[in-house]
């Protein structure tokens, strides 16, 4: 069974972000990148998929500039078989993103996609059903935990308020989240081999697909700066304060 | 090495250190010992390999890599990298560098792999700076050598399967031309372990003596083949570590300074942060410079060692200027941290006491200056 894994290139999780001035958007010059995190639970859940010899191969998609190709080498290197590179400078909305990945699934015919269900830097939380939905195959969105067998995979979904679990036909797309697993670190030895797996080039007109975005960003801005706390005097003070101050009831 | 591998190498390492390691110091501290899952972890990592070449099993890093990932070592408890320091290191850059091609076959792709744990066996109660002068005898009988002695202070002895060890094959030559290099299995009969050491820092680390009594090993475990090269042999193993424990210098010296910032900047003294006082301004500045003078030139040494350059005088004045530097370094990081910085609780506490070691093993700082001196000299007289 072959698996797809695209992941996403974006500011790495410790960075503190910074608004650009003209509040287009964050600062991305010299700002150290990495693999989305939730990619990073896809990207172990089909490794530990294929040594459990139920995937038989994996494939790593990334999408966007050069640099991208760096982010397939760390899944090349925790244990992809070999990555795709969509090159291109425009920038992608999960829409876009959605339709190149339906293209690419028509080429490769896997039986699961998994994926992030979010990336840390839009937290759009979308492309994963909406590929789904453009291939009209079932989706299981939150996995905290799978299974498959006979065709079929079993999904547990985190949702308010406890676990959901639910049983999809393959093919099918899966969506992770945090507690699905904790990826690996790839191995030093690991990593010099990545080196000779293959990355594919393609681009989205090759795939026959118009990446242009859809939505304008009118702009970006910095959450409002956390003000200094008080201290109360009394349980009734409190009260009072959230009641009439804070507003929380 | 390309520079996008050597990049995803030493970016890996960093992860590893910070979100793995880093938590675990206070335990080591407290247990005086790496956990085994850790130990199996770093296995996993395939760190036991770095320096052991390729075709060995091993990583076959370059000078230029080693040292960036000694950077990134650096930053932790050093009994970390001593889980793996001398299959690294000098437990088998002797094999490495001058064994046979059947001694290499024998013995790398199992140190590369971390499944034995190689020691160097050196120094003696009698014998330390002046490491031509080693007592230990091996006395030749038929196929086999026939070994007694005492080797002191030997890192990771308790955990060692193969020994590189340094004795004496010929009592007429009382100097490095009377002394060989031996690989010998640590099941031998009649070898001895002392109790651990109790030592100063670097908890989590163990040396102890090893006592040889009549241990018969293999005439063809000589490293190279011949007689007469273990000294060779040694200086070469320590031409190179010593590049890479600078290395290490630099990567403790840059956490002594992470630590020594995020203090200043908050803690409090007479209405402000203690960063805002020029007096504290100047440790924090003089602490950065040394580091990025040693960082320099140990960048620099790893560089010509690769180009295949002598580098025995700049190894030295590595090791010389990166120990030193990294002393004074973590005596102005307890110094900011004022009363708590004496106290466990903070991590430039024990750090102090870990970079003492650097100054002494691997060659003394004053041996350090005679060999860059002897050096200097040798280059003007020719
Ligand atoms: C924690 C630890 C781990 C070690 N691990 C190993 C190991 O794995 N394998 C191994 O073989 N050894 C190991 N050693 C030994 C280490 O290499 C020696 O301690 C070191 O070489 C110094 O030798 P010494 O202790 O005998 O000191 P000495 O040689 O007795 O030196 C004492 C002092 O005299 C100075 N001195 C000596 N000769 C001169 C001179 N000609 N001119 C000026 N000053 C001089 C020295 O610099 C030093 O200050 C380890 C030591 C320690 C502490
Ligand atoms: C083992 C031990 C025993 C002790 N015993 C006692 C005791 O019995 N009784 C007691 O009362 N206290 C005791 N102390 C506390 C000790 O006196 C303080 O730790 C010491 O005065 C330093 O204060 P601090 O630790 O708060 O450091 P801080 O005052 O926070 O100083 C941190 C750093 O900032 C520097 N600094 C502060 N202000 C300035 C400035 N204006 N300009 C430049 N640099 C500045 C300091 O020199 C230091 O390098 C003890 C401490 C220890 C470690």
């Amino acid at each position: 069974m072959k698996v797809l894994v695209p992941i996403k290139r974006v500011v790495d999780a410790n960075v503190k972000i910074r608004v650009k001035a003209d509040k287009t958007g964050v600062e991305l010059a010299n700002v150290k990148m990495a693999m989305n995190p939730f990619d990073e639970i896809a990207v172990e859940e089909a490794i530990r998929l294929f040594e459990a010899k139920v995937a038989t191969e994996i494939v790593a998609v990334s999408m966007g500039g050069q640099a991208c190709q760096e982010t397939i080498r760390t899944a090349l290197a925790m244990g992809a078989d070999r990555g795709i590179h969509v090159k291109t400078d425009v920038e992608l909305q999960p829409l876009a993103v959605a339709k190149l990945l339906k293209a690419i699934v028509a080429k490769e015919n896997p039986q699961l996609v998994i994926m992030g269900k979010q990336a840390i830097d839009d937290d759009c939380n979308q492309t994963g059903q909406m590929l789904a939905g453009l291939l009209g195959w079932p989706q299981g969105t939150f996995a905290s935990k799978l299974a498959l067998a006979a065709g079929k995979i079993t999904v547990t979904r985190e949702i308010d308020g406890g676990l959901e679990t639910v049983l999809l036909d393959l093919p099918a797309i899966v969506t992770t989240d945090l507690r699905l697993n904790q990826p690996r670190y790839a191995s030093l030895p690991n990593i010099m081999k990545a080196k000779k797996k293959l990355i594919a080039e393609t681009t989205p007109a090759e795939l026959g697909v118009d990446p242009a975005p859809r939505l304008t960003t009118l702009k970006v801005e910095e959450p409002v700066k956390r003000k200094g706390g008080v201290k109360v005097k009394t349980v009734q003070e409190l009260v009072d304060k959230l009641h009439n101050e804070a507003k929380v009831f | 090495m390309d520079l996008e591998t050597r990049a995803h190498l030493k970016e890996t390492v960093r992860r590893f250190v910070r979100e793995r390691l880093v938590p675990l110091e206070r335990k080591v501290e407290e247990d005086d010992a790496v956990p085994a899952e850790v130990r199996a972890e770093l296995k996993r990592l395939g760190l036991f390999g770095l320096t052991i070449p390729a075709e060995y099993g091993g990583l076959g890093v370059d000078m230029a890599t080693d040292v960036e990932i000694a950077f990134e070592l650096g930053w932790t408890s050093p009994a970390f990298r001593s889980v793996m320091g001398t299959n690294i290191g000098i437990g088998s850059q002797g094999i490495v560098i001058d064994g046979t091609p059947e001694q290499k076959k024998k013995w790398l792709p199992k140190l590369a792999s971390g499944e034995i744990v190689g020691s160097f066996a050196l120094t003696e109660p009698d014998i330390g700076s002046d490491a031509a002068s080693v007592k230990t005898r091996a006395v030749k009988r038929g196929d086999r050598y026939v070994v007694n002695g005492t080797k002191r202070f030997i890192t990771n002895a308790p955990y060692a399967n193969v020994f590189t060890l340094m004795a004496r094959t010929d009592p007429s030559d009382p100097g490095a031309g009377g002394v060989s290099a031996f690989i010998v299995a640590a099941d031998s009969k009649g070898i001895r372990l002392g109790k651990a050491d109790a030592k100063m820092g670097q908890r989590g680390t163990k040396t102890c003596d090893v006592f040889f009594e009549d241990v018969e090993v293999p005439a063809e475990n000589i490293i190279g083949g011949r007689e007469g090269q273990g000294f060779k042999t040694a200086m070469k193993v320590l031409d190179r570590g010593r590049i890479h424990i600078s290395g290490i210098c630099v990567g403790t010296a840059e956490r002594l300074i992470h630590e020594s910032v995020g203090y200043a900047v908050n803690r409090k003294q007479f209405g402000k942060p203690i960063a805002d006082f020029q007096l504290i301004q100047a440790m924090l500045a003089d602490s950065r410079t040394e580091a990025s003078a040693a960082r320099a030139l140990v960048l620099e040494t790893a560089g010509r060692y690769d180009r295949g350059e002598r580098t025995t005088m700049d190894a030295a004045c590595c090791k010389y200027f990166a120990s030193e530097m990294v002393g004074r370094v973590a005596d102005r990081a307890v110094q900011i941290h004022g009363g708590a910085g004496y106290m466990a609780e903070t991590a430039v506490e024990h750090f102090y006491r870990d970079v003492r070691l650097f100054r002494i093993y691997e060659g003394t700082s004053q041996i350090q200056q005679l060999v860059i001196a002897r050096e200097m000299r040798r280059a003007f007289e020719g």
